[in-house]
């Protein structure tokens, strides 16, 4: 699958600040990374491996089944999708802008520095947008899951199995050790929303005060 | 996209690096990365469906494949190199940082930038000193500390570096000690001692241009020191650096007077 439209997604964008390129460097290295090089594989055969101890037919897929309605690579590559995609509304907006401004004859604003109202809501609604989908879908892997632990057996009675039967996840403690990972990186990137966004918030809240301020003083 | 980006992305470091960084570099991925897409993914593809356990217990072989692959010798390595690239950013963003004070300065029109135009800045190589030079420092300190943990890692959870032909296995489900078979151990042994091989090459680079950077920075400091006259340099920095204050200082005055356009 072709992940190279992602980073064209991730909002590298002239807009955006120090912490932004951080967080963009955080998801393309750390995340998408991670997953193409090493969870593809990890989970590729995760159901031929799934192995009950019994031999009635059917048994083995329900249980499989029940255990993992939402396969975790396919949640992971969704959370990522989802947490690029917020990132858009910025490319919109400036695309917008810029159409307008060569009818005008004018030029957007150069950096971060002079942004105006528009395109600095742009930006900080996409950041809450972003930070809401990670902390979304860590609740959604916690509540389908039972927390970010993959047992290295589960005991299954769904029907047809005849009674309660063991199943074997096959490599749990790789598929663990990866989860993990992902979870740190998910929090990592909140951290990095939240920090970008209090730090815009403060700059402009600052610059507002003293608009007001010089304005009295005159 | 796959590795394809990480050369990318390490190819635009490669212009500012030592020539041992360079030497690190090629080593990287060539040896490496080359190495681990091309050939070892080869040897470890059917690594769980060739492990084979002398019992028909079902559950047995894939509670001995966890418990003796916690982390398959794949995934490790590509985070190993995953982890060992990422400091090589830091470098990228501090390059990308001064490029960009670069170019405000001379759309400013300051008479002390030396540049013509703004593509000369663009591919302008910047030398190792100053803040960049504690930046480099510290990324290949940290480059160290990666592949060394990860080693030791290595080492840790397969007791050495040698696979195994028979491993035996008494976790439960399994009725008792049960024989495992690995499947390719000897050619798996050759890719680990080549991997660990390479890994302990690049440390040794690694050792080398600190060890490098350092000299330079003694070499440079102690010919300061000896001679006095090279101090209008050193004036010609801090006035620079002052004047980069004062432009900081009203720039943030005229925007905070302007405000919302």
């Amino acid at each position: 699958m072709s992940w190279g439209f992602l980073s064209d997604l991730s909002g590298v964008n002239k807009y955006s600040t120090g912490i932004g390129r951080i967080w963009v460097a955080v998801v393309v290295m750390f995340r998408l990374l991670v997953y193409i090089v090493a969870a593809e594989s990890i989970w590729k055969y995760e159901h031929d491996e799934f192995e009950c101890n019994i031999k009635q037919p059917g048994c083995e897929n329900v249980c499989f089944d029940h255990f993992f309605p939402v396969s975790h690579t396919r949640l992971w590559a969704l959370q990522l999708i989802m947490v690029s995609t917020p990132s858009l509304l910025v490319v919109f907006h400036v695309a917008y802008r810029e159409n307008r401004e060569k009818h005008r004859n004018q030029k957007l604003c150069k950096s971060l520095g002079e942004i105006d109202g528009g395109l600095l809501y742009a930006y900080l609604t996409s950041l809450i947008l972003k930070t809401g989908l990670e902390i979304v879908f860590l609740v959604l892997f916690y509540k389908l899951y039972n927390g970010f632990k993959v047992p290295r057996i589960v005991k299954c009675d769904m029907r047809p199995c005849p009674n309660t039967v063991d199943c074997y996840i096959s490599k749990p403690t790789e598929k663990m050790i990866f989860l993990y990972f992902l979870v740190a990186t998910s929090c990592l990137c909140i951290v990095l929303n939240l920090s970008e966004l209090s730090y815009l918030i403060f700059k402009y809240s600052m610059k507002c005060y003293l608009k007001r301020y010089i304005k009295k003083r005159q | 996209m796959d590795w394809g980006s990480l050369h990318t992305i390490l190819g635009g470091v490669n212009k500012h690096s030592t020539s041992i960084g360079k030497i690190w570099l090629t080593v990287l991925f060539i040896f490496r990365i080359m190495i681990l897409v091309v050939a070892a993914e080869r040897v470890w593809g059917d690594e769980q469906d060739d492990f084979v356990c002398n019992t028909l217990q079902p559950g047995c072989k894939n509670v001995c494949y966890d418990h003796f692959f916690p982390i398959s010798h794949i995934r490790l390595w590509a985070l190993q190199l995953i982890f060992v690239s990422t400091p090589a950013l830091l470098v990228a963003m501090h390059v990308a940082y001064r490029r960009h004070e670069k170019k405000r300065q001379f759309r400013k029109g300051d008479r002390k930038c030396e540049y013509k135009d703004i593509e000369e800045i663009r591919k302008q190589r910047f030398h190792i000193e100053g803040s960049l030079w504690w930046t480099y420092t510290s990324s290949i300190f940290f480059r160290l500390i990666f592949e060394a943990v990860f080693m030791y890692a290595f080492y840790f959870m397969y007791d050495g570096f040698q696979m195994p032909r028979l491993m035996k296995c008494n976790a439960w489900p399994c009725p008792n000690t049960v024989d495992c078979f690995v499947s390719r151990p000897t050619e798996k042994t050759v890719f680990t001692i080549f991997m660990i091989a390479v890994s302990s090459i690049c440390i040794l680079l690694n050792v080398a241009e600190l060890c490098y950077l350092l000299a330079k920075f003694f070499l440079r400091r102690s010919k300061r020191a000896g001679n006095p006259k090279h101090h209008p340099n050193h004036e010609n920095k801090e006035e620079t650096k002052q004047n980069e204050m004062n432009e900081l200082i009203s720039d943030t005055c005229q925007n905070t007077v302007t405000g919302f356009s």
